[in-house]
């Protein structure tokens, strides 16, 4: 299930954020008439297309994997965090059948409807995208119903689905989203101009991914700063796993970096900063944050991964933030600077960077709830089905998506290998 | 609100079959075509569905969330009896979207193409057959909650005579489907001839297989025949079905082609009226007399409201979009053979 996610959340983040990119190149395409912006549009949307099908039906395996896996968890959650999937199937399928227009809509509809179709296709992912987290989000801030004595009574789906997580966390996934695609994508094609291929169509695309990416690198910390401060509150057991702070205590230090050793419960060869985690927190250097010692042991995340996957989350963003802050400097003031290879390079070398992130990030909220499967209310162990062997699913479906990443990366290569041939061939 | 939802669930159960099914049955003719023809059957293909088969597959996942937010227990309880064939058919789902998309984006064409055509053929013919199994294993009595061995609990509730019989009945029909539905997209008379013979096979093989399926109903003391002939709702449809089935090839033989894919759809909703009327509102029946019905295993009040109106709105985005969409691509269909 964890690893089905893993893979979908890329699938689907990239899904979701390409529209964007294409309707951008498409609305130069319109307004300027200069053909590169037509051939970035249609091999982009070449990429729309393969990732959402790989999307769509990883998608579909969800949705049934949900009751395989957790048949115990669906009995009970269904009904009350069903609203946003209901609402889900409606935006997915309205970009299903946007993306039927958009792509095989050429030179057939009006240009500005068909320009629009595509604008539909990226708002209804993004719709989607929302939704479906905060389904995610009432899993971490159970919501919409009372649970008395193991009986879920007085359900109200609306309220459950705008849960007080939803917002931060569907914030910041989006902009995690913006992210990494945008990075992802411009840094396959500042390695092409590198490579001295079809400069114009891979510079006009490298800056209009260059730029989503960018701004969404500087906006997230704020976002992430929103959720920390909303976990703190919600969810103390899950800061403390992420900070590997044991010890309630004011003025507590952030950690960076640094071994956490559980038995012990002491974190050696770390960074610590006084008072700064305290000010994460709560917005003040003095106040009290909630360590392990303050929960039960049984309700304990476990630590260790949780904290390296958020410092690998929160390492990464900083370095695309630094990137980010690079590139507006660079446009702004040092134009030299944007044709010269190491600011390319830099580029290349971020490629993974934004994806690593989202996955790190995925962790941290997935095994910080540990051993949660709904926060407070329901244990994981208590929902997995009764189906013995139930391992053997689990390797089954981790070889098809491993198999699909690999086919779906050979692909994306054969597509970039034949710009030259099939969308650019002035050059 | 609660009967409303129970007509969505229904009417996305028929539209999967209807559209997803002719979806697949284009897989499954390919899987039965020589392989000199095997070009033009798989241009023709592209030109019918490739705008609109993603869209044909978000029926399936409407009817899957309308399951497990409406009827949890339901939902949860086949999910666990019907694990294995569930995740055998997703396992289709997965390797037939994946390959039609490939095989279609792959931008160098080369011997990957050998393959993609396999797999999407291959899983065209499984999917339907586990979704066919599925659904007569829901009905079939097999499923015994009180199960205690891995076998009688999670094997032998789907894997039996009647259930598979259902699968191949349901792959007959799906190459029905779209045998008809792919004689409306020819332009010439060798090519309509031969989706003509196609949909002649699958309309025996539905036959045979619906034949097969009252036997394994007979043998394993299924009330089929009960369901289907025993009210006066069964047998109008499928006398009307049947009589329907005669006026289609009628006017097949005499070249009338606008009433042909109306025709078909009429009899396959008329085969899942009278294979649900009966037994609704019990959707799954267990082992010893036990039903899981849509009127008693429902989420609260307040969820059914949410659900339909949820269901409300997303049909007053998705019809006419959808609508429009066919529409346009009928009007002025892709290239033939298909553009590239």
């Amino acid at each position: 299930m964890a690893l089905s996610l893993g893979f979908h959340i890329i699938f689907s983040c990239i899904g979701m954020v390409m529209p964007f990119f294409m309707a951008v190149a498409h609305y130069y395409w319109l307004k300027t008439d200069n053909v590169v912006f037509k051939n970035v549009t249609k091999a982009w949307s070449k990429g729309v297309a393969i990732f959402f099908a790989t999307g769509a039906v990883s998608g579909t395996v969800l949705s049934f994997e949900l009751g395989l896996l957790w048949p115990e968890f669906m009995k009970h959650a269904g009904p009350i965090f069903g609203m946003p999937f209901s609402l889900e199937g409606t935006a997915f399928f309205i970009e299903a059948i946007a993306l039927g227009f958009f792509l095989y809509g050429w030179d057939r509809f009006n240009k500005w409807f068909h320009w629009f179709t595509g604008v539909i296709v990226g708002v209804s992912g993004l719709l989607s995208g929302i939704l479906v987290v905060a389904a995610n989000a009432w899993m971490n801030s159970p919501a919409g119903f009372d649970f008395v004595d193991g009986k879920y009574l007085n359900i109200d789906p609306i309220q459950a689905m705008l849960n007080d997580a939803w917002f931060s966390q569907a914030l910041h996934m989006t902009l995690a989203a913006f992210v990494a695609t945008g990075f992802a994508v411009a840094g396959v094609h500042a390695l092409m101009i590198l490579k001295g291929k079809n400069i114009h169509f891979h510079t006009k695309s490298f800056k209009i991914a260059a730029i989503f990416g960018c701004v969404a690198a500087i906006l997230q910390p704020l976002s992430g700063d929103i959720s920390a401060k909303d976990v703190a509150i919600r969810q103390p057991a899950k800061l403390a796993a992420m900070e590997a702070h044991f010890k309630t205590e004011s003025s507590a230090s952030l950690i960076i970096g640094g071994i956490p050793d559980e038995e012990n419960k002491k974190v050696d060869y770390a960074i610590k900063l006084p008072g700064f985690l305290s000010f994460l927190a709560h917005g003040d250097f003095k106040s009290e944050v909630t360590g392990l010692d303050k929960i039960p042991e049984e309700n304990h995340p476990p630590v260790t991964v949780t904290h390296f996957a958020f410092q690998i989350m929160v390492g990464m963003g900083m370095a695309m933030m630094l990137i980010a802050l690079i590139y507006f400097l660079a446009l702004w003031k040092k134009k030299q600077w944007l044709t010269s290879p190491w600011l390319l390079k830099l580029f290349v070398a971020a490629t993974p960077l934004g994806f690593i992130a989202v996955e790190a990030g995925w962790t941290v909220t997935e095994v910080g709830r540990q051993p949660w499967i709904i926060y407070n209310v329901m244990r994981t162990a208590d929902a997995v089905t009764p189906m013995p062997g139930i391992a053997y699913s689990f390797y089954l479906f981790s070889a098809v998506y491993i198999s699909l990443a690999i086919i779906v990366a050979f692909m994306l290569y054969r597509q970039i290998k034949m710009v030259g041939t099939l969308y650019d061939k002035a050059e | 609100m609660l009967y409303i939802v129970i007509t969505f669930l229904w009417a996305s159960i028929l539209l999967y079959l209807l559209l997803g099914g002719a979806d697949y049955g284009a897989g499954i003719i390919e899987l039965f075509t020589s392989r000199k023809n095997k070009d033009v059957t798989r241009q023709t293909l592209y030109g019918a569905i490739g705008p609109i088969w993603e869209a044909n597959h978000m029926w399936l996942i409407i009817a899957i969330v309308i399951l497990f937010v409406g009827f949890p227990v339901i939902y949860s309880t086949m999910s666990i009896h019907l694990h294995i064939p569930l995740t055998i058919m997703l396992l289709g789902i997965i390797a037939r979207g994946t390959a039609f998309t490939f095989r279609h984006y792959d931008a160098v064409v080369d011997d990957m193409q050998y393959l993609y055509n396999t797999i999407f053929a291959v899983s065209s013919f499984i999917t339907p057959l586990f979704l066919g199994i599925i659904a007569g294993s829901a009905v079939s009595g097999h499923i015994d909650p009180a199960a205690d061995t891995f076998l009688s609990a999670y094997i032998f509730s789907w894997l039996h005579w009647f259930s598979v019989s259902v699968g191949l009945f349901t792959v007959a029909i799906c190459g029905f489907l779209a045998s008809v539905y792919l004689i409306g997209e020819t332009k010439n008379d060798q090519d309509r001839l031969r989706f003509a013979h196609k949909a002649q096979f699958f309309n025996i093989a539905a036959v045979l297989c619906g034949i097969l399926v009252f036997i394994a109903a007979y043998i394993e003391h299924i009330p089929l025949l009960e369901w289907v002939f025993g009210n006066w709702v069964g047998r109008i449809a499928i006398i009307s079905a049947t009589l329907s089935l005669v006026w289609m090839w009628s006017l097949l033989y005499q070249g009338k082609l606008a009433l042909l894919r109306p025709l078909a759809g009429f009899q396959v909703t008329m085969i899942l009226l009278t294979t649900t009327y009966k037994h609704f509102p019990n959707i799954v029946i267990l082992k010893g007399g036990g039903y899981l019905s849509l009127l008693e295993h429902r989420g609260q009040e307040k969820t059914m409201e949410a659900l339909g109106l949820a269901l409300l709105i997303g049909s007053v985005f998705i019809l006419p979009a959808l609508f429009y969409l066919i529409y346009s691509f009928q009007k002025k269909p892709l290239g033939y053979p298909a553009e590239h």
